[in-house]
This record gives C-alpha cells, sequence and structure tokens, in this order.
C-alpha cells in the first residue's frame, strides 16, 4: 500500500463517518460541526486529485462562510429538537434500505469493472512547476467568461434575497429623518414667551 | 495507485448517505439543507476526479460553479428558514401547510 492510497483511505474513512454522524445526531450544532469535518476531509481527497484551487476554495468559502452561516443561524434560533426527531426510528429501516440500494446500483456501475486502473489509467501526474490555480484561471475568464459573469449575478441575486427576506422593518423603532432636521425653521424649535418679573416675595 | 472507481464509490457512499439523511430528518429543515450540501458535495468530488482522470479543466470550471450556486442557494435557504421561524415559531416541515400543499 503506498502512502497516497493510505492518505486516501485515511480521509475517505473520517468523510464517511462524518457524513454518517452529520445525518444521525442528535443536536443540529453537533451536526454542523461534523458537516464541517466533512468538507475538510473532502478537500484532503481533492488535493490528491490535484484540485488545489477548489481543495482550498472549499475550505475558504464553504468552511468559512457558508458553515458558519450554518452555525450561526442554528444557535440564533431556539429549536426545540424533540419533535423533530419523531419518526426518525420509524424512518430508519426505509431509509437506510433505500441508501444501501443506491450505493449498491451505483457500485455496479461505477465499481473497478468500467472505472478501474485497466480502463481508466491513472493519469502521469504533473511537475513541481504546474499551477492549478493558474490554468483554471486561463480557462475561467477567456472560454467561461459569460457563465463567470452570470455566477455573479447570481451571488448579487442572493445578496439581495437574503437581505430583503431577512429585513423588517419595526414600526416602533425611533429614528431621525436627516432631511426633516435640516430644513428645520427657528421659529419651528424656538418660542419667545413674554412675561412679567416676578416680585420677590 | 488509486482508481477512478475508488472516488467514484466514495461519491456514491457519500450521495447515499445523504439521501438517507432527508430519509431520516425529514422533519429538520436544518438538517435537509446540510444533506443538500453533503449531495452537492458527492457530486463534486466526482466532477473532480473526473477531471483529473480524463485531463479536462472542464470539470473543475464547473465544480467552480456548483460552489457558486451552492452558497446562493444555501444563503437564500436560510434567510428563508429565519424568516419561517420569526412568523411560526416552528421548522417542523408537517408545521409548514398553510398553502394545503
Amino acid at each position: 500500500m503506498t502512502f497516497e492510497k493510505f492518505v486516501f483511505y485515511v480521509f475517505a474513512l473520517i468523510l464517511v463517518y462524518a457524513a454518517v454522524r452529520v445525518i444521525t445526531v442528535r443536536n443540529p450544532v453537533h451536526a454542523v460541526l461534523h458537516l464541517v469535518l466533512a468538507f475538510f476531509s473532502c478537500a484532503a481527497i481533492w488535493l490528491l486529485l490535484e484540485a488545489e484551487f477548489l481543495a482550498i476554495t472549499l475550505v475558504l468559502v464553504y468552511v468559512g462562510a457558508v458553515m458558519v452561516l450554518f452555525l450561526f443561524v442554528v444557535m440564533m434560533l431556539d429549536i426545540n429538537v424533540a419533535p423533530l426527531r419523531e419518526g426518525f426510528i420509524r424512518y430508519l429501516p426505509v431509509g437506510a434500505a433505500v441508501a444501501a440500494l443506491m450505493i449498491f446500483e451505483m457500485f455496479l456501475v461505477v465499481g473497478a469493472r468500467y472505472f478501474g486502473t485497466q480502463a481508466v489509467p491513472v493519469p502521469p501526474g504533473h511537475g513541481p512547476d504546474y499551477s492549478n490555480t493558474r490554468e483554471l484561471g486561463s480557462v475561467l475568464y477567456t472560454d467561461y467568461v459569460y457563465p463567470f459573469e452570470i455566477a455573479a449575478v447570481i451571488l448579487l441575486v442572493a445578496i439581495i434575497a437574503a437581505i430583503a427576506l431577512t429585513m423588517r422593518r419595526r414600526p416602533q423603532t425611533k429614528y431621525q429623518n436627516p432631511s426633516q432636521q435640516v430644513i428645520v425653521r427657528r421659529d419651528e424649535r424656538v418660542r419667545l414667551v413674554r412675561m412679567d418679573a416676578e416680585k420677590k416675595g | 495507485m488509486i482508481a477512478l472507481s475508488d472516488y467514484l464509490i466514495l461519491g456514491a457512499i457519500l450521495f447515499g448517505l445523504s439521501v438517507a439523511g432527508i430519509f431520516l430528518n425529514r422533519k429538520n429543515v436544518i438538517i435537509l439543507l446540510m444533506s443538500i450540501e453533503l449531495m452537492l458535495l458527492a457530486v463534486n468530488t466526482n466532477f473532480v476526479a473526473f477531471a483529473y482522470f480524463l485531463g479536462d479543466t472542464a470539470g473543475q470550471v464547473f465544480v467552480f460553479f456548483i460552489l457558486t450556486v451552492a452558497a446562493a442557494e444555501s444563503a437564500i435557504g436560510l434567510a428563508i428558514l429565519i424568516v419561517l421561524f420569526r412568523n411560526r415559531h416552528t421548522i417542523n416541515v408537517d408545521d409548514l401547510n398553510s398553502m394545503k400543499g
């Protein structure tokens, strides 16, 4: 067993363990943390596949932003977990059966017979001066520049949609209106009252 | 050497686990969203593996776009979840029946 294979199996085992924990753990916070572990191990496996840019992007964007957002939401919402867990045992046999059947079917299709080392030979790998980021960027900004712009628009739409959904105006909130403050005149604020001086008693 | 089938089987196991997660946690919207993230991760792993073994960068570019769309999807999903919890005080899927669907 080569070192590469050892690394693959270690990270694949951690990945499968973390995925099992994500779907079975009781506390949603623990589920999010196991999902973080799954993303980390998957990034390591992507590194084995020489997709360095995407592996780092997965850690930075997914673990750094999306999972923190998940964690934020899970901790902000005060969720009663008990009613959400009912039916877990009832659906366990059918869920496990469907999952096992799907994995078995996919195993028949993607197994070593059609995608083994004989069918698809392992590429020799790139030299030390190969830059995955440079290659990805050179096609991303030339051949795929139009989808790239669409992706940017999708992100913009997501920003606007998320803000528009969660922003709420509270009617009782006090806030200033600067234009009203600026155009105020003296006689709207100050009233001079003429009154006689009072005698000292 | 690690064959392409190893990566594909790993992706298949991940995908099957996330389908099982949707079955098991069908009342908890947060775990449902996380299962969808796991599914996308499995698909992305397949894309990256094919990109490596076929020597084509297009697979990695596709993963890039999937990551973008998945980030947007989870942001909007969580925003909807927050609005839902604010209005109904629950995230149980069974209680979301106001549209009689």
